[in-house]
């Protein structure tokens, strides 16, 4: 049993992207407060703050995951992705970033960071992904610029290209 | 928005959840998958002093075969639910209810019996609970009871849960020839129901349960009806149901959903 109190800090620590992190936070400190405020990775963006836009979304141990209805205390010990580690190097986009910049699947940018984590998971756990599937994932994300058409282009886009890894179609 | 201050516990055992209970009462509240208290708590419509988070007790994290019925445990999420080979099979309105719940990204945090706990009205899983006439499991430090679904629920986000217990896990019947059918009328997918409708075939006719309508999902049984008795009973219980306007949908526009979703229903599972 761990229990901890309302009025001090505490230590929270867990893998972000690979890498082990550490800092304090209050109970009360919510998981996206923690990555922004805490952490300085910033890429995870907040909405809404109760769970209906979807901006926050970020992977803990593999579940998609609405940090801003998560408690950082909740995730001590736990492996937490976020839009920070898609990138395979720091200058180059993975394969499914670069369909979303071939395709204009981002326009404002607000709420790609959670949209490219539900895909990415999504991408991963279903290699032939069909219109329809795509669509009922996004309907846990808001966007307001795009229409939602260039980003479920780009979905299918960057599955096939997965389901064939022959060659670099972009230098993105 | 950001919750106000409160301490936090995580329970490895049952019994430490359950003691802390015991000792804060109506200050606690039990936090699983934070789907629908996270949001309360961010908006500050609920200010516990403790959350006792159980999602790391192994022992409620189970879905248990018995001989008539499924033990859902207070753990499992709906995602995992979903997952559950067996589920089309032992618990068919639960597969077509489910996948209405929320989103795949609340769905895989969220647990069952959290949405249980919660108690909106227009909520899928009370209404699968109420349909299929389950069980739900209460335990404090002191003792241990089943509450029929239909007399957990007391009225919009309340239930029959005192301060001190705990929902262990609930007991689902498993269907044995029966038909099932599940619809539902929202904004969006993944929005909470304007009308939610689950029908089954029963040994002396049929029962239509509906959700979104009155304060708790509410099942009614009939007799094998067709032609205008069908849709007196229908018009009826769309009546007795109490329906309200509101921002999302006019009273007449829900009872007119009862009369029509439940017609189809009806006929889905009695073909
Ligand atoms: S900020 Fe988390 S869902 Fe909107
Ligand atoms: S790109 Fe602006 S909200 Fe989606």
């Amino acid at each position: 049993m761990t229990r901890l109190n309302s009025n001090a800090r505490h230590a929270v620590r867990f893998t972000l992207n690979g890498k082990p992190v550490e800092a304090e936070a209050e109970p009360r400190m919510l998981l996206s407060d923690f990555l922004r405020h805490q952490l300085g990775a910033t890429g995870t963006h907040v909405g809404c703050e109760h769970g209906v836009c979807g901006a926050c979304t970020v992977i803990v141990d593999g579940m998609l995951t609405r940090s801003c209805l998560t408690l950082a205390a909740q995730v001590d010990g736990c492996e937490i992705r976020t839009v920070e580690g898609l990138a395979p190097s720091a200058d180059r986009l993975g394969v499914l970033q670069q369909a979303f910049r071939r395709n204009h699947a981002l326009q404002c940018g607000f709420c790609t960071a959670g949209i490219l984590m539900s895909l990415d998971h999504y991408l991963g756990e279903n290699p032939a992904p069909t219109e329809a599937g795509i669509r009922d994932l996004l309907s846990g994300h808001l966007c307001r610029c795009t229409g939602y058409t260039p980003i479920i282009q780009a979905a299918l886009e960057a599955a096939a290209q997965l389901a064939s890894p022959t060659k670099e179609t972009s230098d993105a | 928005m950001k919750p106000a201050a409160f301490d936090y516990l995580r329970a490895a055992t049952t019994s430490e959840a359950l003691e802390a209970l015991a000792q804060q009462g109506g200050d606690a509240r039990v936090l699983a998958g934070g789907q629908s208290l996270m949001a309360m708590l961010n908006m500050r419509l609920a200010k516990p002093k403790l959350l006792v988070d159980i999602m790391r007790i192994k022992e409620l994290r189970r879905i248990e075969r018995q001989k008539d019925a499924v033990v859902i445990g207070a753990s499992v999420r709906q995602a995992e639910l979903l997952a559950w080979p067996a589920l089309a099979e032992a618990l068919p309105l639960v597969a077509l209810a489910l996948p209405w719940v929320g989103h795949m990204q609340t769905r895989s945090r969220g647990t069952v019996c959290g949405s249980l706990a919660h108690a909106d009205p227009s909520a899928e899983m009370p209404l699968t609970l109420v349909a299929l006439g389950g069980e739900v499991l209460l335990r404090s430090a002191k003792r241990r009871r089943r509450v029929a679904a239909k007399d957990f629920f007391a009225g919009m986000m309340l239930t029959a849960r005192a301060d001190d217990e705990l929902i262990e896990g609930i007991s689902l019947p498993i269907a044995r020839d029966g038909r099932f059918a599940f619809r539902e009328v929202a904004r969006r997918h993944g929005d909470f129901a304007i009308v939610a409708c689950a029908a089954m075939k029963t040994s002396s006719g049929v029962r239509l349960a509906v959700g979104g309508v009155a304060d708790v999902p509410t099942a009614r049984d009939w007799p094998r009806l067709d032609g205008t008795a069908l849709d007196d009973a229908l018009n009826a219980f769309a009546y007795e149901l109490g329906a309200r306007d509101d921002v999302h949908a006019t009273a007449r526009y829900r009872r007119d959903l009862v009369r029509m979703i439940g017609r189809d229903l009806i006929g889905e599972v009695l073909q």
